[in-house]
């Protein structure tokens, strides 16, 4: 017996023997070139080939993995057939006089090349997929097949890498999961691998060597731990962990559609928090009541400048209608401390934390404020919007800011562009100072949700950024005694009140902010499940 | 001819997804597409080429509608656009 650690790139368990691919693509033995013309044709009958299973495993992709992968296979199908490809495997077999296996290869490498030579990243390993392509093409000139994943027992995976397509043909049912000596944890592959539920882990420590062809791994795919030829009583926990792992996999799902409802009725919403439209499918996939943070700074973040009214009322629009009525709160751009942008220009400050950010740059940027708020109300039209603005600390800021909104929706009303008119306007509280003031701040607030994150840094004057250790305890009392405050301040308006920070997954404090009637809680997509298991069994 | 100027917004440009839809869509319509980003230009049609000019989040590029039924085309050409970059 022995362990191994590696990196644990998808969750999961599994335990059963290893089967060790070596390389799939057939080497190239030494081929005799016939002639151009007949190497030209045996290219031309496999590229055709190539691209029919391309098609089919899109459409697999298509069920198994989403529209993603299914268009990820659908575009090397569109590369397997491209011009600049083909002209490079045609001067291989007409100028250099290659073989149609190795004309393929060959073109694979020079454009496999072209890509990692660019400078963009991501660009760069799109020399994976062109090489994945001609490998393709080249393994069916030999007759050889690609695709060549079938088992008919549980096994685990040993591979040095493994492509998309590899990836996708894994079945599921025999291919508990997989080692890779090379892989990457966001790669296509990675991915690939958490969407289908298959654990596998990358860089394992030490390597297996032929002979260990067949014997009984155990595998711990979010720790990496390997546990190699478990002995009989190791084998027999780690069953137990298995078992355990996928009656706990079973139960939550239960929890995706339930009513979130304490067993003496209480309820709660449970919202999530989302950081771009894409994330808005992870909430209803997940059995998510609504968003109860979008972040809108990925439209600040991803370009050279201001983003414009229209794309940001795109972005806005698109989560709207996929969260189809369930209301979503946006809040307004919230750039500054640690999220920096250059084209912002914000002045160098000794403590970002404490000063040009969030509101107060759209307080005194008002043609940028204005942009977001005209995009946000053109938008609510698509769904149940709700607007919040981030660190507000005093009455007059968010009073300044609603004059603001009633600028905007005059403007809109004379350039007769619709809105929704019973959009809410809430407030982010997370500065001492919102809490404290908070029974003033609710009669001018439609709702308050709690940034417990922020509000704690600020209340223990302690930076969330920094190793603080034991000072810094986000479950301090001064900060549970404030979001007590603001909850009893908020109820005393009839306003409801939600939390959106890390605490409000922290499930030893869910108890606690059920008794003092928290209204809402807004998580990661992920955890949702977990959190109303937790409530639905108080 | 028809042409227009597009600013990518999708934050990873033309990767290799929309590249390959974009190069189904060129191959569906009877105008030629073209892209330019600064000095350098591609067939829409050809996908290695396209995804070989680097486009970026917030690059300006010069889209081209030649021949065909160039109206309809540019418009589909920019509903693409708008909607997936």
């Amino acid at each position: 017996m022995k362990k191994i650690t590696s990196i644990g790139i998808s969750r999961g368990f599994a335990l059963a023997p290893i089967k060790i691919l070596s390389d799939l693509i057939v080497n190239a033995e030494k081929d005799i070139f016939t002639t151009a013309e007949n190497e030209w044709k045996l290219f031309k009958a496999a590229q055709a080939q190539a691209i029919e299973e391309l098609n089919n495993l899109a459409q697999k992709a298509e069920k198994d993995a989403g529209a993603d992968f299914a268009t990820l296979f659908e575009t090397h199908a569109l590369m397997a057939e491209d011009p600049d490809f083909e002209d490079a495997v045609q001067e291989g077999v007409e100028q250099s006089l290659l073989t149609a296996h190795s004309a393929v290869l060959q073109a694979g490498e020079t454009l496999a090349q072209f890509f990692e030579s660019m400078d963009d990243e991501y660009m760069r390993q799109r020399s994976a997929d062109v090489k994945d392509v001609a490998g393709r093409i080249a393994s069916i000139i030999r007759g050889g097949n690609a695709d060549a994943m079938s088992f008919d027992s549980p096994v685990i995976i040993v591979a040095d890498d493994l492509t998309p397509s590899q990836t996708i043909q894994l079945d599921k049912e025999y291919v508990k999961g997989f080692i890779l000596y090379n892989g990457t944890p966001n790669g296509h592959t990675g991915i690939l691998a958490r969407n289908l539920g298959i654990p596998a882990v990358i860089k394992p420590d030490e390597h297996f060597c032929d002979s260990d062809n067949g014997k009984i791994v155990f595998l711990d795919g979010k720790s990496g731990e390997i546990i190699f030829e478990p002995d009989t009583e190791t084998e027999q926990k780690c069953n137990e962990r298995i078992e355990k792992y996928f009656d706990e996999q079973k139960e939550l799902l239960k929890y995706k559609d339930a009513k979130t409802i304490t067993s003496d009725g209480r309820s709660v919403k449970l919202y999530c928090n989302i950081g771009k439209p894409s994330d808005a499918k992870d909430v209803i996939d997940n059995g998510g009541e609504g968003v109860g943070l979008f972040r809108s700074e990925f439209l600040y973040l991803s370009s050279a400048d201001y983003p414009d009214e229209e794309e940001q009322f795109k972005a806005y629009s698109e989560v709207l209608k996929v969260l189809n009525g369930k209301e979503v709160i946006i809040r307004t751009c919230d750039i500054g401390s640690d999220k920096r942008i250059d084209y912002f220009e914000l002045p160098e400050e000794q403590n970002p934390a404490l000063g040009t950010r969030a509101i107060r740059i759209c307080l005194d940027r008002k043609d940028m404020f204005k942009s977001q708020l005209r995009a946000l109300y053109r938008a609510s039209v698509f769904g149940k919007l709700s607007i919040m603005f981030p660190m507000i600390a005093s009455v007059w800021e968010l009073e300044e800011a609603k004059a603001v909104i009633e600028e905007v929706k005059s403007e809109l009303r004379n350039e007769n562009k619709p809105f929704d008119d019973r959009v809410k306007v809430g407030i982010m509280i997370e500065t001492p100072a919102a809490a404290v003031i908070s029974d003033e701040l609710a009669k001018i607030s439609d709702f308050f949700s709690i940034g417990s994150n922020d509000l704690t840094q600020y209340t223990l004057a302690c930076d969330r950024n920094s190793q603080l250790g034991r000072y810094f305890n986000p479950k301090h009392p001064a900060v549970l005694r404030l979001i007590e405050l603001v909850a009893q301040n908020a109820h005393k308006a009839s306003i409801p009140v939600g939390i959106c920070g890390e605490l409000a997954a922290d499930e030893d404090l869910t108890e606690f902010f059920l008794d003092i009637g928290i209204d809402e809680l807004s998580v990661s997509p992920k955890k949702i499940m977990q959190l109303r298991k937790r409530i639905n069994n108080l | 001819m028809n042409s227009f100027n597009y600013i990518i917004t999708d934050e990873l440009g033309i990767h290799a997804r929309p590249a390959g839809l974009l190069c189904k869509l060129a191959k569906s319509l009877d105008s030629k597409v073209t892209l330019e980003k600064g000095e350098k230009s591609a067939d829409a049609t050809r996908v290695i080429a396209l995804m070989g000019l680097g486009v970026k989040s917030g690059d300006d590029i010069k889209i081209t509608i030649d021949g065909g039924d160039e109206e309809k085309s540019a418009a589909l050409v920019e509903a693409f656009f708008k909607e997936n970059l």
